[in-house]
């Protein structure tokens, strides 16, 4: 069976009260600062740290909100209101490595449905979903920059274009032998 | 893919090519920052926005609006802090140009800002990023580094009165905040959400502070302007299409990329069958969308023959917009109908939920889309889907709903066939039964 999950997904109907603040590494707490100073409003800082905390913790769980909370001053409602807006802030836990695929026009017409095919064929669930040994997920999402270069998917953060069936495999294989970053430590 | 200039000589793209083109080495020895020192030097802002106004550039994110106008909207007299945003959250459907300028010359990008945060009275600048152009981030925080280290960001840059801090910030996956007062929210660290305008941002902008929020392409044709001035800079286009316009080539042609032509390029039909190369498989051509998904889709009979001018005038005249220049090019074997169906996905998945046209009336539209591709089309949904629209376009908080709607009228209006074979009686059995 395989976990069910959206990427922009709501929150459960009563966000857990967190108990427990998130701690960082001394050269992630700088990384904060180094965040922190380049805007007038701490709140500014919301989303480079909450990309921060989910590298460092998997997602935005509750105590990494917490700590958002504090840091920023601001109340944790107000993290989890941003939160839930932006799709690449996950408020669960996602597969380890996370194929993006776009499905919108330029890749559609490109080849898309046939990336998509082969990857889910690949690893056994469909788009939405993660598989059992929480290793991979896979999502359609919107248009990321690289209609020139369609079919293509994000992983991590790398773009990998101008995709064949043959490729998709290949970095399959990849993501299993740890080759490829997945945008956390 | 293609990155060039055809028909005039690469402005934007000129150093696009060389060896290691984002250093800092790369950019000064092919005359980088000689804008911003000329401007620094020999310029008051005042003449710098005349300069601007005179080149007549017009904003490239998609909205056309003029850049020289925009700036001289800035109130001189505020005692607030002023702020320049570059708006480099590049997400509509069929536009990619802004990455390749960011990865191929951030200095450049770097340039225009200074030099319009220098003509605007600025101290603080941002680049908004989409989140998942990470590695572009990293590419401008590394020529950041590089301008500070030679005295080109921070204190007195280049020995003038004058200091500036680049600063680079991440969105997180949001096509609403490409517009810029839901931008603004979401740098203050709030849902993206648009504001009420006016106030404008050149009023009451980023923290309630005067604000300009231009796009990549527009900040990185200002060191051009001021290096040629603006008069020669609007004669390589046209009279009021100043300059050069970058245009994302996507979809079935031989050469996608990213090209650089002189506004008012003359015409369509040529620049895709020899300049792109033709249709891919030695297809037809059908349709293409002009200027990225939110434009109308042009039929190939509207192209073919028709000498359409690659301009703001020029494409509406044909029927459509310049928009943000993301070139669709779609052959015979699309299905409208399908196409159309991709992209009202796409507005539904983006909208805000901030106002009730956009965010009732997107879900509707997909709703009936989706009821028709289960084969339970009607012969009066056309007009349904039209009547939806009319409910959303000039309706919307923001210009996100024209943008939904705007594709779905044309395409039914220039592709009926494509519907109608969607909404015959045969199409329907499935409804019968219930």
């Amino acid at each position: 069976m395989s976990n069910q999950f959206t990427p922009n997904n709501p929150l459960p109907q009563e966000a857990p009260v967190p108990e427990e603040l998130a701690t960082f590494s001394p050269e992630v707490e700088a990384e904060i600062e180094r965040h922190l100073a380049k805007y007038p409003v701490k709140r500014s800082a919301i989303l480079p740290l909450m990309f921060i905390v989910q590298r460092e913790r998997g997602y935005l769980d509750p105590p990494g909100v917490a700590y958002l909370a504090d840091r920023l001053g601001v109340r944790v409602t107000d993290i989890w209101e941003v939160a839930t807006f932006y799709t690449m802030i996950n408020t669960q836990p996602v597969g380890k490595y996370h194929l993006q695929i776009c499905k919108t026009l330029s890749c559609k017409i490109m080849g898309e449905p046939q990336i998509t095919e082969r990857a889910c064929q690949q690893l056994g669930i469909q788009p939405g979903e993660t598989t059992p040994d929480g290793l991979f997920s896979v999502s359609l999402v919107e248009c990321l920059g690289s209609c020139g270069t369609a079919p293509m998917m994000q992983i991590g953060f790398d773009f990998h274009e101008n995709l064949t069936t043959q490729q998709v495999d290949e970095l399959i294989v990849r993501c299993r032998n740890g080759q490829l970053s997945n945008g956390v430590r | 893919m293609f990155i060039g200039a055809i028909g005039c000589e690469p402005l934007q793209l000129a150093r696009v090519h060389l060896e290691n083109p984002q250093s800092i080495e790369t950019y000064r020895k092919a005359g980088g920052y000689e804008a911003l020192r000329k401007a620094l030097t020999t310029m008051s802002p005042e003449e710098v926005i005349a300069e601007v106004k005179k080149s007549a550039l017009r904003g490239r994110g998609g909205a056309g609006f003029p850049t020289g106008m925009k700036w001289g909207f800035v109130p001189k007299d505020s005692p607030k802090p002023k702020y320049v945003v570059c708006n480099a959250d590049e997400s509509e459907p069929g536009s990619f140009k802004d990455r390749y300028l960011m990865e191929r010359d951030p200095h450049m990008l770097l340039e225009g800002m200074l030099i319009a945060a220098y003509a605007l009275g600025s101290k603080t600048t941002y680049i908004y990023t989409r989140g998942e152009y990470r590695y572009l981030i990293e590419i401008m925080d590394r020529a950041i580094a590089e301008a500070r280290a030679a005295g080109i960001i921070g204190d007195k840059i280049l020995g003038a009165d004058f200091s500036c801090e680049i600063y680079t910030h991440s969105g997180a996956g949001a096509y609403i905040c490409g517009e810029e007062t839901a931008l603004l929210n979401s740098l203050e660290g709030l849902r993206g959400h648009p504001r009420m305008k006016p106030p404008f941002p050149a009023v009451a902008g980023l923290y309630g502070c005067p604000t300009v929020v231009n796009n990549v392409e527009t900040l990185t044709a200002v060191p051009d302007i001021i290096k040629m001035g603006g008069a020669a800079y609007q004669k390589l286009g046209t009279e009021k299409s100043g300059g050069t316009k970058l245009w994302s080539v996507s979809g079935h042609v031989n050469r996608p990329g990213v090209y650089e032509l002189p506004m008012g390029y003359d015409d369509m039909e040529k620049f895709i069958m020899e300049d792109c190369q033709g249709i891919s498989n030695n297809r037809q051509l059908k349709a293409v969308i002009p200027g990225g998904s939110s434009v109308y889709i042009m039929p190939a009979s509207d192209i073919i023959g028709k000498d359409v001018r690659m301009d703001y005038e020029g494409l509406v005249v044909a029927g459509s917009m310049v928009g943000s220049g993301g070139f669709i090019v779609m052959d015979e074997t699309v299905d409208v109908f399908e196409s159309t169906k991709n992209l009202i996905e796409f507005y539904k998945h983006e909208s805000c939920g901030w106002c009730t046209p956009c965010r009732e009336g997107t879900d509707w539209l997909v709703k009936v889309f989706h009821r028709i591709a289960r084969g339970e089309g009607r012969p009066e949904d056309a007009q349904l889907l039209l009547d939806l629209c009319d409910n959303i376009e000039g309706k919307s908080f923001c210009p996100l709903g024209d943008a939904a709607a705007w594709p779905i009228q044309s395409a039914i209006k220039k592709f009926p066939e494509d519907f109608r074979r969607h909404l015959t009686p045969t199409a329907t059995n499935g409804r019968e039964q219930h």
